[in-house]
């Protein structure tokens, strides 16, 4: 096919590459912010590196759960259960592979650590899409109810992973080679959070390809905005919601088992304490954006560690102040989605 | 000719749609010809929206029948009645504004897995016919003008041969050369069989492209015929719109 020549006028109407730069700034921002209240460039340089790992494990896991929300309307309050199933499934695995994951040496390790993610979004697949069919469907377009079922459904979850195993707080250490911290001068950055943000990047990398480069990507945007018109337009906006659902039940999965090795332990509640940054993330994103999931999860990451250093006592808090400020400042999130 | 040739493409026959508490068609009989433009027309409120989406599956009807070339719609969910051949411009338009225009005709195109897929010919005649698909081609589609939605709006309907267009409100916003266009469009879809149902509030764009007509009155069709012949018949056009073509 003929590519279209360009226009011979300059068009009336901004392009493509007319990006919305003043929330991706967002970020710099508040890191050059935090430079002079931090003072020491290597705390900076650590509390910021450290950030950035947690805003990419918080992305992962949100990064599915702003697409459920954004295709269906669903409000999902069950979506921390795949995080915990996820992290504990890895528990086993590392126990099942301890030669593997105890060995002093990195190839082995890394093996531990990818097959320990595979099994838990596999398990967090298949839980997802039992979840999706049994709570989800039958409150569709019902919003009271799927707040209530859902958050049901999480709990009867973390119930499940106490039966299978225990209610007791399992410790998740990281393999030999991923423990302990590259020196730059004085700033001090852990290995295991440097894994995380290549983590989080081809997450990245793969779902923005997915999106903008596959048809399938194309169908979950156009039904972010309008999926009635997707609906007109042949194709089963439903069956794309599953596909949404279970590829986002996976990434919690895959958020799990990293937030878990971040921690350092598992318990049965870790999905409900991560669930709250989770909302806050993709409240400020733009329901059904993953950029803004993304934005988000960084600016939350980020002032989370900068907070629990420069006042711990505010560093609850300061989460929330941040989603206020977002909002007082673009009311619909950093990247709001189109007619929604 | 035979039976099955002169049959009606779209047939409705005592069609009911409720929507919520409030019952918005009463009984819609309608015959839709192949090959053929018919006008839906009617006052604001007569139900002329609600029977193109009631078509479409986007509203079930709470009784009576639908069917298309003899097959019966009522059971099957709207992304089958489109698999059917059934092309629909909503009067919002439904333009996926975060996408580019290039990206909201690919999603039309059910053949198609990339641009590249997209059916040349065809896009050459869209783009000789809506100009601003080209210019505005990589584009995201959401900045463009309400005109220029509406052409891509149709040009999405068009970028795969359909056998049936139910367009609402297709002139609404565009300029007269604009709409000359859409009219030749019609002209040359209906020229290669196509069947097109339209909602036009825009009568003199009804005078020029209708070949039968239907004119809905709270929820009911009260009129059809041979558009020339209401065309000719102020005074039916006075009882039924309140206005003359």
């Amino acid at each position: 096919m003929s590519t279209p020549a360009k226009p011979a006028v300059a068009p009336a109407v901004p392009t493509q590459r007319d990006i919305d730069w003043a929330p991706l700034l967002l970020v710099p921002a508040l890191m050059l912010l935090a430079l002079p209240l931090v003072g020491a460039p290597s705390t900076w340089v650590t509390l910021t590196v450290a950030g950035l790992a947690m805003g990419m494990i918080v992305f992962v896991i949100a990064s599915g759960l702003t697409l459920v929300f954004g295709l269906m309307d669903v409000l999902h309050f069950g979506h921390g259960v795949f995080i915990a199933l996820g992290a504990f499934v890895a528990t086993s695995v590392f126990a099942a592979m301890g030669g593997l994951a105890g060995a002093d040496a990195l190839l082995p390790n890394l093996v531990a650590v990818f097959a320990a993610m595979a099994a838990a979004m596999a398990a967090a697949t298949i839980v997802g899409l039992v979840f999706e069919r049994l709570l989800v469907r039958p409150v569709y377009g019902l919003h009271l109810k799927q707040i209530l079922i859902t958050m049901g459904g999480m709990i009867i979850g973390e119930e499940l992973i106490k039966t299978v195993w225990g209610a007791q707080q399992i410790p998740f250490e990281l393999p030999p080679t991923l423990r302990g911290a590259f020196t730059f001068g004085d700033a001090m950055i852990e290995k295991y959070r440097v894994l995380a943000i290549v983590i989080g990047l081809i997450v990245f990398a793969l779902l923005a390809w997915t999106l903008n480069r596959t048809k399938i990507g194309l169908l979950v945007r156009a039904g972010v905005e309008n999926g009635e018109m997707v609906e007109a337009l042949g194709y089963r906006i439903r069956r794309l919601f599953v596909a949404v659902f279970a590829a986002g039940s996976a990434l919690a999965g895959l958020g799990g088992v990293l937030w878990g090795l971040y921690q350092q332990n598992v318990v049965p509640q870790m999905g409900a304490q991560v669930n709250v940054l989770i909302f806050i993330v993709i409240i400020i994103g733009g329901l059904g954006s993953t950029a803004g999931a993304l934005i988000g999860a960084l600016l939350v990451g980020l002032m989370a560690n900068y907070a629990g250093y420069l006042a711990p006592k505010v560093a609850l808090f300061s989460n929330i102040a941040l989603m206020v400020a977002v909002l007082l400042w673009r009311p619909s999130g950093v990247f709001p989605v189109a007619n929604r | 000719m035979s039976n099955a040739a002169n049959a009606p493409r779209l047939t409705l026959s005592g069609v009911h749609t409720h929507i919520g508490a409030y019952h918005i068609l009463h009984g819609v009989d309608l015959a839709v010809p192949r090959g053929q433009l018919t006008l839906l027309l009617g006052r604001n409120g007569a139900g002329k929206t609600t029977t193109l989406r009631t078509i479409m599956g986007l509203w079930k009807a709470s009784s009576g029948n639908i069917t298309f070339d003899g097959r019966d719609l009522n059971a099957l969910p709207t992304p089958q009645r489109a698999r059917l051949g059934i092309a629909y411009v909503p009067e919002s338009m439904g333009i996926f504004a975060d996408l580019t225009v290039k990206e909201n005709l690919m999603l039309a195109a059910h053949a198609a897995r990339h641009a590249g897929e997209l059916d040349a010919a065809r896009l050459e005649w869209i783009f000789a016919k809506f100009p601003a698909v080209k210019t505005f081609w990589n584009y995201p589609a959401g900045k463009l003008s309400g005109g220029q939605k509406q052409m891509v709006s149709v040009a999405r309907a068009l970028v795969e041969p359909r056998e049936l267009l139910i367009v609402d409100e297709p002139s609404k916003g565009l300029a007269p050369a604009i709409i000359d266009n859409l009219i030749d469009t019609f002209c040359e879809l209906k020229a290669q069989g196509v069947t097109i149902l339209l909602v036009e509030q825009n009568l003199e764009f009804a005078r020029r492209l209708g070949d039968t007509v239907a004119v809905m009155d709270d929820g009911r069709v009260v009129h059809a015929g041979a558009m020339a012949a209401f065309v000719e018949d102020d005074a039916l056009q006075q009882e039924l719109m309140g206005l003359a073509l």
